[in-house]
């Protein structure tokens, strides 16, 4: 009886215990982008849902942070609105990590303005100039007589540095307000009339009292919307960017399965729900290259820029 | 005798014991303020000290222009943000502590003062949510602004989390007034309220001001409700209207992302000495203050 009881309890804890390691294993962290945060939160959950055993914890920061995370090996996969900067490649470099990139998704970046705003569209120029200091007034602009209102993120975003570097191409002005997240831009420009902010496309889709700006390289060119996928798609919108996910070297075990539903048909079109657009086929082949896979990329629209495109890390 | 030399062993024991933990504290306090000064020496290579003081302009990670790391901008947001709080605080805390040691009944006060405790233990990220969704909006309806996220909202809501420290230390100050002084008031033919104010609360004074000063100990150093709800604009503040970002904030945005051994990273650790250095001014005056209550109430 007692030797039994031994045993069995000593099967009960091989097996408690065989538990943990297989969850262990499955256990995936994902650090980094508020802008990513809500869409592969939305991953997680479907694809948790469908393979009981994961494991998938998905936390914010900013897009620096999640790459420093991943440079200090502190989580499996970060999630990043901006690609991975020179010094942060050397620094993981000198760790022995290997910084891979998966893109997942396509934004168009959004500028968004109060609803009552009579101004429904810029140029790249003119938003450099007002995230610049440069234009103080919205009258400057033709908008009615109110000091311009910037808000922004904070510096350890990656949108702020997109900005910064893409758009802006020079120092944001220091009456620049700093927000935690995308949420609080679009709340604050709803009840700010002269506010002027700029989100992931994600996040104006069902926003209301808000005004998504169309904007323009050259005003000849025509101006156009983040909210149409095909002009975000072909490069029309000049404010457009991958969402990307860095890891250590090409993954693999159950971040690599995760990353596959990520870039699955399945996994797209939760993107696409969450207001974001479908990756196109260029970056499907790159993505295919960094996993070192091959399958079927499907149907895509042609598009303008290479993978390396714009934001050439 | 062999018991007797047992229980002497066991209170050396506890005697060392208790020195040890005592001492624990001014180790880790020695400890903290050596490794701030030896993490934020490196960034005086680069840095000029005046140039960290006194300009206004921070920028560290600046790439079209050279950046700069100047944290005037921050000191003063932070001094407009802890003082507006205690403008704000020590009337109410006064009035607060007066009404609880004279005014209140026996029950009232074993009400409110375990509520007023309780206050004290509110997180903080909950007061900056408020002030996101409740205090800001307000502010900005009141004033007419376009946006509540200001250098007031701050305030506000750092008076909110200084005032449980300063209403239950003003009360014992007020509470250790000797009895003969209200009594000798009254018999003068004093009202209540005069006594109060002209008798109770001077004598109580250097009490109230170390309640006041370790309240603003509390606020400067406080980082989540700031980061929260005062806009963080890095721009020289010149109204209580406009938005800020103090010290606290600046560090705990940035240090999450910085490249460790850099300029920026040492700079950071010089606003965190900085911070440690007037915290403990503001410390130190509220300890000189408390003693010399002390004294007079012996």
């Amino acid at each position: 009886m007692n030797r039994l009881r031994v045993v069995s309890i000593a099967v009960l804890l091989t097996l408690l215990c065989a538990g943990f390691c297989m969850a262990e294993e499955k256990m995936i962290q994902i650090k980094g982008s508020d802008t990513l945060i809500n869409m592969v939160q939305k991953l997680a959950e479907v694809y948790m849902a469908k393979n009981p055993g994961a494991n998938i914890s998905v936390t914010g920061g900013g897009s620096g942070t999640g790459i420093a995370a991943v440079v200090n090996n502190k989580c499996d996969i970060a999630n990043s609105s901006r690609s991975i900067k020179a010094s942060e490649v050397e620094q993981a470099n000198n760790k022995g990590i290997d910084p891979k990139r998966i893109v997942v998704a396509i934004d168009g970046l959004s500028i968004i303005v109060n609803a009552a705003n009579p101004i429904d569209k810029l140029t790249m120029d003119q938003i450099g100039k007002i995230y610049r200091g440069e234009v103080k007034n919205w009258n400057e602009l033709g908008g009615a007589d109110s000091p311009l209102n910037l808000y922004g993120r904070q510096s350890n975003s990656g949108t702020y540095d997109f900005m910064k570097e893409v758009v802006m191409k020079g120092e944001y002005s220091s009456s620049l307000k700093s927000m935690n997240g995308n949420a609080q831009i679009v709340e604050a420009i709803r009840q700010d009339v002269s506010g002027i902010g700029y989100v992931g496309v994600g996040y104006v889709k069902d926003a209301i009292g808000i005004k998504v700006l169309n904007v323009a390289v050259n005003p000849s060119m025509g101006y156009f919307s983040p909210l149409n996928e095909m002009d975000v798609k072909n490069g029309n919108y000049p404010v457009t960017r991958p969402l990307n996910q860095y890891m250590n070297g090409v993954p693999k075990g159950a971040a690599r399965d995760f990353i596959i539903f990520e870039l699955s048909k399945e996994g797209q079109e939760i993107v696409e729900k969450e207001g974001f657009f479908a990756i196109p086929t260029e970056y499907q082949r790159y993505n295919n290259d960094a996993l070192g896979i091959k399958w079927d990329v499907g149907e895509s629209p042609v598009v303008k820029y290479s993978a390396q495109g714009r934001d050439g890390a | 005798m062999g018991k007797h030399n047992n229980l002497s062993v066991k209170e050396n024991f506890i005697h060392g014991l208790f020195f040890l933990n005592g001492l624990l504290v001014v180790v880790l306090l020695v400890g903290i303020f050596a490794l701030l000064v030896a993490k934020s020496v490196p960034a005086f290579k680069d840095i000029s000290i005046s140039e960290f003081l006194f300009s206004a302009k921070w920028n560290p990670t600046a790439t079209f222009v050279p950046p700069s790391y100047g944290i005037k901008s921050m000191l003063v947001s932070t001094l407009f943000v802890s003082i507006g709080a205690l403008i704000i605080a020590i009337p109410l805390g006064i009035g607060a502590s007066a009404y609880l040691s004279d005014v209140a009944g026996r029950r009232t006060r074993e009400i409110v003062k375990p509520v007023i405790e309780i206050l004290a233990g509110i997180p903080s990220v909950v007061i900056g949510f408020l002030g996101i969704v409740l205090v800001g909006p307000m502010i900005a309806r009141i004033f007419h602004i376009p946006n509540g996220l200001n250098a007031l909202n701050g305030s506000i809501l750092l008076a909110v989390m200084a005032l449980p420290t300063i209403i239950s230390m003003s009360e014992d100050a007020l509470n250790s007034v000797p009895k003969s002084f209200e009594e000798a008031s009254l018999a003068l033919g004093a009202t209540k309220w005069q006594t109060l104010v002209r008798v109770k609360i001077p004598a109580a004074l250097s009490g109230i001001i170390a309640a006041s000063m370790l309240g603003m100990g509390r606020a400067i150093g406080e980082t989540m409700t700031v980061l929260m709800a005062t806009g963080c604009a890095i721009a020289m503040p010149t109204s209580f209207l406009q938005s800020v970002q103090t010290m606290t904030s600046t560090i705990a945005i940035e240090l999450g992302e910085v490249p460790y051994d850099t300029t920026h990273y040492y700079a950071l650790f010089g606003i965190g000495l900085v911070l440690f250095i007037i915290t403990f001014v503001v410390n130190m005056i509220a300890d000189i203050a408390l003693h010399r209550y002390q004294r007079v109430v012996k």
